[in-house]
């Protein structure tokens, strides 16, 4: 068990470092440089070497990368072309204001996501599983810029339930941005629950087709406690790792929902940055990405690993 | 050339999946959109870039079948030439990423070890970054023309095509038909050819076609974000993202190209199902890294 503990923490953090690295170097790569991005072809000679003299960028680039990660590891992420500003406190206030509208869509998501999916697995091909599955099935086929903008037709145009563009500033008191966040949570929940709720589907299906479950029925356990305590707990361990897995879309999704719905987070911060060509703004915002992804998924596993006794032995 | 089961020849393929009614509803779809986007420069009834300031936000009639948008522009010659320029970013480069992609996962695959272990780690991480963060990294430093999306797009794919091409060529590296070439003396990269490309030839074939669905949705949702298909070359997500303000006054504006971009998508879905299971491939869903 330690030593599978271990391992996993060590893969995330070698993960970590090379995201880190590839950050960092794919830009190395790339012609020009933060200086001639921002200032454009019209900058001159001297206005190009006063910028690249204030970012350091006249040092050698491992020398940069150096200064650059450990910079990151002590929490200071550098400075904002555009803005001016240290990045730590322009992405700080965003970061918040993603981080509620992920763990609203989390929260509702994920048991909503669960519960659908094992009553479409209970009858497969019943009505209610052809309904759900439908549904879910559109739900992944169409793009996320395209469910976010009927949602606003829907709820907003038509039924005039909810205002379909957020207009609170990104330093907005957390309860009224939790009250912004409930058409970009829907449209995210919406997608989100498609995808894990069709893989809950497919496992709930394969346990009641498995041994176990063809035992108790022929030993006349009664249906309801089968299902309780045979298919859902076998059923809904692997959907843990899943989850960890669907947070890697949920991430992506994000920037696209936020610049929809005009949601003062972090992906809109992405988008923005990169109309403004502020290198440095766009490599901080996809590292924490990158980093809640990594750390999000070993949470996931470490989750897995408690609860599933047979993950825990090194399989060769 | 060896293959486990036989690799069934491309018409009897296509007969199959036309045999299929997805298949044959997917490939009706898809066959229709190709046919628009290749006439229709010839068919659109107006300039789709003319602006009629008489004719603003009309709704749809004879004139302008789907009516205008807030500039007068035809909605109808929008929507026709709206998927050209996306798909043809998105065939690019989606053999951009399948040919470096399978290249690289089948070798790694065939080497294994050390060499496999590194490559892939590398490869998980750069997949930890959503797909659309690393495409903005990179457009933020290449600026967002058509000319640089291909070779971006086609890198930030070929990630999860290294995966699935791996994935499937290591259910034959251990074979005796490949241990037998290794024996002869076979370069590897002629046993990557010859033994196992063949063999994995479908699941590559059923990735590539979701690859460009996926990159067809890419495009259009970078040109959404306004880092896409630039103006004037009209785009449906250029078109949704415009028509986003009037959507009240305007729906058909926004309705339209929603549908053209919508129904191609789930054609190319309901054709890759049908090839799928006549291949007897285990289709991948859009989830990790996509």
């Amino acid at each position: 068990m330690a030593t599978v503990l271990l391992e996993r923490i060590g893969l995330a953090l070698i993960t970590m470092i090379i995201i880190v690295v590839v950050v960092f170097f794919a830009l190395e790569l790339m012609p020009g440089d933060a200086c001639s991005v921002n200032l454009g072809r019209g900058a001159s000679d001297s206005m190009l070497a006063a910028c690249q003299k204030r970012l350091g960028l006249d040092q050698p680039a491992v020398w940069r990368f150096a200064a650059w990660a450990g910079d990151f590891l002590t929490g200071d992420l550098g400075i904002s072309m555009q803005r001016d500003r240290p990045i730590a406190e322009v992405v700080g206030w965003r970061l918040r204001n993603t981080l509620i509208l992920a763990g609203l869509t989390a929260a509702i998501g994920i048991p909503l996501a669960l519960g659908l999916g094992v009553l479409a697995g209970l009858n497969p091909d019943g009505p209610l599983d052809m309904t759900i599955s439908g549904i879910a099935i559109f739900a992944m086929t169409v793009p996320e810029f395209i469910s976010g903008t009927l949602m606003i037709l829907l709820f907003s145009v038509i039924l005039g339930w909810a205002a379909g563009v957020v207009t609170i500033g990104y330093k907005a008191p957390a309860l009224d941005l939790l009250k912004a966040s409930v058409l970009p949570a829907a449209t995210l929940i919406f997608i989100l629950a498609a995808h894990i709720l069709r893989m809950v589907r497919a496992s709930v299906i394969e346990v009641m087709q498995s041994d176990f479950v063809q035992m108790a029925r022929l030993k006349g356990v009664p249906h309801r406690r089968i299902i309780l305590h045979h298919v859902l707990p076998n059923a809904l361990l692997p959907a843990i790792s899943i989850i960890g897995l669907t947070m890697a879309w949920l991430l992506g999704g994000v920037v696209i929902v936020e610049s929809v719905f005009n949601f003062p987070g972090l992906g809109r911060l992405a988008v923005d940055a990169v109309a403004d060509q502020d290198l440095p703004l766009v490599q901080a915002i996809a590292l924490l990405f990158g980093f809640i992804y990594v750390l999000t998924n070993l949470g996931a596993d470490l989750l897995a690993l408690t609860l599933n006794p047979r993950l825990r032995t090194r399989r060769k | 050339m060896n293959t486990v089961w036989p690799a069934l020849p491309l018409p009897q393929i296509l007969r199959d999946v036309l045999a299929q009614r997805s298949g044959r509803i997917g490939m009706a779809i898809v066959c229709l959109h190709l046919a628009v986007a290749l006439a229709a420069p010839v068919i659109t009834p107006q300039d789709s870039a003319y602006q009629d300031a008489s004719a603003m936000l009309q709704s749809p009639s004879f004139s302008h079948w789907f009516g205008t948008d807030r500039l007068g522009r035809d909605v109808f010659s929008r929507t026709l030439l709206g998927g050209r320029e996306a798909m043809l970013i998105a065939t690019a480069a989606t053999f951009i990423a399948m040919a470096w992609g399978s290249a690289l996962g089948i070798l790694v695959a065939l080497i294994g070890g050390r060499t496999d272990a590194i490559v892939m780690r590398f490869i998980d991480a750069m997949m930890s970054i959503p797909w659309i963060l690393l495409v903005m990294l990179f457009v933020a430093a290449l600026g967002s023309s058509s000319a640089a999306l291909v070779p971006v797009l086609g890198f930030s794919y070929g990630l999860s095509a290294v995966y699935l091409a791996r994935a499937a060529a290591l259910d034959f590296v251990a074979r005796d038909f490949v241990v037998a070439a290794q024996i002869r003396g076979h370069a590897r990269w002629a046993i990557a050819v010859t033994e196992l490309l063949p063999n994995v030839r479908d699941s590559l074939a059923v990735q590539g076609a979701m690859q460009w669905s996926w990159i067809l949705l890419a495009v259009s949702s970078l040109s959404f974000l306004g880092m896409g298909v630039a103006p004037p070359t009209p785009d449906w997500g250029q078109m949704i993202a415009d028509a986003r303000g009037i959507m009240q006054r305007a729906p058909w504006a926004l309705i339209c190209p929603m549908l053209a971009l919508s129904s191609l998508v789930i054609g190319v879905n309901l054709a890759v199902d049908a090839l799928a299971r006549v291949t007897g491939v285990e289709r991948t869903r859009r989830v990790l890294g996509a």
